[in-house]
């Protein structure tokens, strides 16, 4: 009996002890991998490497355009996903009661968190691009072509596939307003709208900030669905026109034009480098700049909202 | 001879297939006060919810029966209720101010009724601010974060808050129920000066409470009206039994 | 009331505050906001939607030209008259064959092992943050494995190559340098994180009570862990790792730089493959709009949607259901 009380204890000890080896060595591992990417890379960044366009086949030079190609085509991708995905959740935390159709919209919003980012691409193809750019093209008869790969399509492909984080975010913020402030906003006479409007959203925005951190982390890192959206691994110009009105111009980033983006560059360097020893090093400074890029929006995510949970906490 | 402000007749509430109220009646009185007493979940908090349609707000709930404010059928499809809401205020058992400054708490309700210009706004607030009796308190703290007062001082400012649209009625659900003595002896210390003005029902599980403050008391268990009566007949000699059994204490 | 007193009541209604109606203005405003947010609201359903007719428009126009029974295999004549099956993807050659076999097994080759490892460790990391860790540490790893979850696939994919696939290489001396087996390892960095924050979620959600009663009756942590609480979570870790399955099978970038590309039919994990995502990645870039390659590789996207539609379908179901049942 003694004998076989200590058997059990030894098995149980020993699973325990598996699964704490099993968690530490992953660690290890990541911490292995991160550290060599840092070793290789820092080498190569300085303000030059971030700032310059890429020269003889990216054996000199730096990573700039594809800086800027993935700022502009982030930026209009959060000009479009984040309206929707907010109204989304307002819609679905204000207004809907729970019924089937709601039901099926929230399976929707999960179904399309797990859509392949080929298919997204596959889809910016052929809705985007092939449909609607092809429409814009015959019905509005601009100087501009729509129907070709271009920075607004890759943009508008992102923001769909980004829409679920800030759905899900958004609706966590809406959720965490507590129900007695809505009422007695109702009690004093407001109609649903004034006490979303004033109410629930202005409490709901540091989770609100928070998904659109993540939803633009997300999208930067995304390479799969902009392939053949109209990512190129050079252009001699920054997508960039100047819009003239009357006398005036300003410059503009221009919809319509290919862009350079950091996540393309690395695969493409990667996989289809000329010459791969003088890219090496280069490629270890662009995925570093990359992951330190990504770290630094997630972290601010999850700091932001670590202190709104414990700011509602201590109401 | 009192004039009565709201009348109730066969009023049930069904939350689902569970009938939460049954075959409610009842005249409340204008300009008193009518206190709502019971054991836990015998349904009067949900009763007060009915007189501004708050239960509106919550899915799969049915409603059976007439109520009318001066005359008025709340549950008239064509009735603004936007406009009965302003003019019924609630103050909750726990207070729900906003986060938001002490001043914009009050002038929220003024300002969503389309009152923009500053200095009524500013009137509004220490005339309402008075009525609590918390002005002298936070006349220097109006841009103060209203949720930095005492739990007594701001169930005050939910008072005040209410009163800022002003109403004609207000309806209070276990408003002292949170606080400490002292802030609870203040609240019905108000009760007694709002009344003269407004016509007041207030929820309360503390029947000492309900004996001070109140002109009339219902007694509800298990979603009926049990007895109606002026205060001083519930306390000491009620019509029925179950009436008695509670008021002495032997159940609840 | 009397008779006199209700009639005086009702007569007050002409002059009360309590009587106004709603404008008509007013009721089509708050209407109109209300079909604004409604849809919103309705827009990943929309989507999902278009992603479907978009993805059928295309994919099934591959069937003009190319018969269903293509898709499978080719009959091929050799010059002694035999008939042979050929499962092979090569759209460009003369003899073009679209077989999507090869690449479904490829899929499966990178997908299933890079599952197994991640179980293994997923469900072994969602234990240990769940149920053995320090609480104060486990504060500070679970926004830890967020963040390792959002490193960019193509940085895994980039680390596997210039690293990954050279160690391996060393050390096992496979066949091909870049396989099924380095890239299913990438596809773990993806899915571990996955599996782990879901197991870790659905153990944590089990009611302390439970422990509390295991415990009291004289049981240790593994057996409380492994008896009760693990079959309790039961649900919810399927879930993940139905969830995780569907994220290899989808997965692009790894699959693509590490997988070698090669388009094998075969079991071995350490022979390059080439799977369904790959080869829409790789190929679309170079087909011709409109010809028959280019629908074909939109009739895979239609195979690949519909999988992982119906992985996410099923880990959704399961999750339903836990929910109602309350068990997790």
């Amino acid at each position: 009996m003694e004998l076989k009380k200590r058997k059990k204890d030894f098995t149980g000890a020993l699973s325990i002890g598996i699964v704490r080896l099993m968690f530490f060595f992953l660690v290890m591992v990541l911490i292995l991998l991160l550290t060599k990417i840092f070793i290789e890379g820092i080498g190569v960044i300085s303000l030059n490497f971030l700032i310059d366009e890429p020269r003889n086949n990216m054996t000199e030079g730096g990573i700039g355009p594809a800086i800027f190609g993935t700022v502009a085509v982030t930026l209009l991708m959060i000009l479009f996903t984040l309206p929707l995905g907010v109204f989304s959740a307002i819609y679905l935390n204000e207004y809907a009661k729970d019924t089937f159709f709601t039901r099926i919209i929230r399976t929707s919003i999960n179904n399309l968190a797990g859509v392949p980012s080929i298919v997204f691409g596959l889809f910016g193809l052929g809705f985007f691009i092939l449909f609607i750019g092809k429409n814009m093209d015959e019905v509005l008869q601009t100087g501009l072509l729509f129907g070709q790969p271009a920075l607004l399509w890759a943009s508008a492909t992102l923001a769909v596939l980004v829409l679920p984080i800030v759905i899900v975010s958004t609706l966590e913020a809406l959720n965490s307003v507590p129900k007695s402030h809505r009422d007695a906003s109702y009690g004093l006479g407001a109609t649903k709208w004034q006490t979303i409007r004033n109410v629930v959203l202005p409490q709901a925005r540091p989770g609100i900030l928070t998904g659109t951190i993540l939803a633009i982390s997300r999208g930067a890192g995304e390479t799969a669905p902009i392939l053949f959206l109209g990512a190129a691994f050079f252009l001699p110009n920054l997508p960039i026109a100047d819009l003239c009105i009357g006398g005036y111009c300003i410059p503009i980033i221009n919809p319509t034009e290919q862009f350079m983006y950091l996540a393309y560059h690395i695969f493409i360097m990667a996989t289809q480098s000329s010459n791969p020893t003088k890219t090496l090093p280069l490629q270890y400074g662009s995925t570093l700049v990359l992951i330190l890029l990504t770290f630094l929006l997630n972290i601010t995510a999850i700091i932001f909202r670590y202190r709104f949970r414990k700011i509602l906490g201590r109401l | 001879m009192k004039e009565i402000k709201i009348v109730v007749k066969d009023l049930s509430l069904y939350y689902g297939d569970k009938q939460a109220l049954k075959d409610i009646t009842i005249d409340i009185p204008e300009k008193r006060v009518t206190a709502f007493i019971g054991p836990s979940g015998c349904g009067k908090s949900t009763f007060l919810r009915v007189l501004n349609r708050m239960n509106d707000l919550i899915d799969h709930v049915k409603i059976d029966g007439e109520v009318y404010i001066d005359g008025v059928n709340i549950f008239d499809k064509s009735l603004d209720i936007v406009n009965l809401r302003k003019n019924i205020g609630m103050v909750f058992q726990k207070s729900n101010l906003f986060p938001k400054t002490v001043y914009d708490n009050i002038v929220y309700g003024p300002r969503i009724n389309g009152i923009r210009d500053k200095k009524t706004l500013d009137e509004i607030v220490e005339k309402t601010l008075n009525q609590a009796a918390i002005w002298d308190e936070v006349k220097d703290r109006m841009n103060d974060n209203a949720l930095s007062l005492s739990g007594g001082q701001q169930q005050r400012l939910c008072i005040a808050r209410a009163l800022a649209v002003e109403p004609e009625i207000i309806l209070m659900d276990e408003p002292a129920s949170a606080l400490d003595p002292i802030s609870t002896a203040k609240i019905e210390e108000l009760i007694h000066e709002l009344k003269q003005q407004y016509t007041i029902v207030i929820v309360t599980h503390n029947m000492q409470q309900a004996a001070r403050v109140s002109d009339e008391t219902a007694f509800f268990y298990l979603g009926e009206l049990i007895e109606y009566d002026r205060t001083t007949k519930i306390f000491t000699n009620p019509a029925k039994k179950q009436t008695e059994d509670y008021v002495t204490g032997r159940f609840g | 009331m009397s008779s006199e007193e209700q009639k005086d009541f009702f007569e007050k209604s002409a002059d009360s505050k309590y009587a106004k109606k709603i404008g008509k203005y007013t009721r089509l405003k708050e209407s109109a906001i209300k079909f604004f947010f409604a849809v919103n609201g309705a827009m990943a359903l929309i989507f999902i939607i278009l992603i479907f007719i978009f993805l059928f428009k295309e994919g099934f126009r591959a069937l003009e030209h190319i018969r269903l029974l293509d898709f499978l295999y080719l009959d091929r004549t050799d010059s002694a008259g035999n008939v042979q099956k050929v499962f092979e993807w090569y759209p460009t050659s003369d003899e073009a064959r679209y077989s999507l076999v090869p690449l479904l097994l490829g899929t499966l080759l990178t997908a299933i092992p890079a599952t197994i490892i991640s179980t293994l460790f997923g469900v072994g990391t969602g234990i240990y943050l769940s149920e053995v860790a320090n609480p104060k540490f486990k504060e500070f790893l679970k926004p830890a494995i967020e963040l390792f979850a959002g490193i960019p696939t193509v940085v895994l994919g980039f680390i596997m190559l210039a690293v990954g696939a050279s160690f391996f290489n060393d050390l096992l001396n496979p066949a091909n340098r870049l396989n099924a087996f380095v890239a299913s390892i990438g596809l773990s960095f993806v899915i571990i994180p996955i599996i782990a924050s879901l197991t870790e979620d659905a153990l944590h959600s089990i009611p302390n009570d439970l422990r509390m009663a295991s415990y009291g009756l004289g049981a240790t942590k593994w057996q409380t862990i492994s008896r009760v609480i693990l079959p309790a979570a039961f649900s919810g870790v399927s879930a993940s790792i139905i969830l995780g399955f569907g994220r290899a099978i989808g997965e692009t970038m790894i699959v693509l730089m590490c997988a070698g590309n090669a388009s094998n039919i075969t079991a071995d994990i350490f022979l390059s493959v080439r799977t369904m995502t790959a080869t829409i990645a790789a190929e679309m870039g170079e087909v011709s709009q409109g010809s028959d390659h280019y629908y074909a590789l939109f009739f895979i996207g239609i195979v690949l949607f519909t999988i992982t539609f119906f992985l996410n379908l099923a880990a959704e179901i399961i999750i339903n259901k836990m929910r109602k049942k309350n068990t997790f």
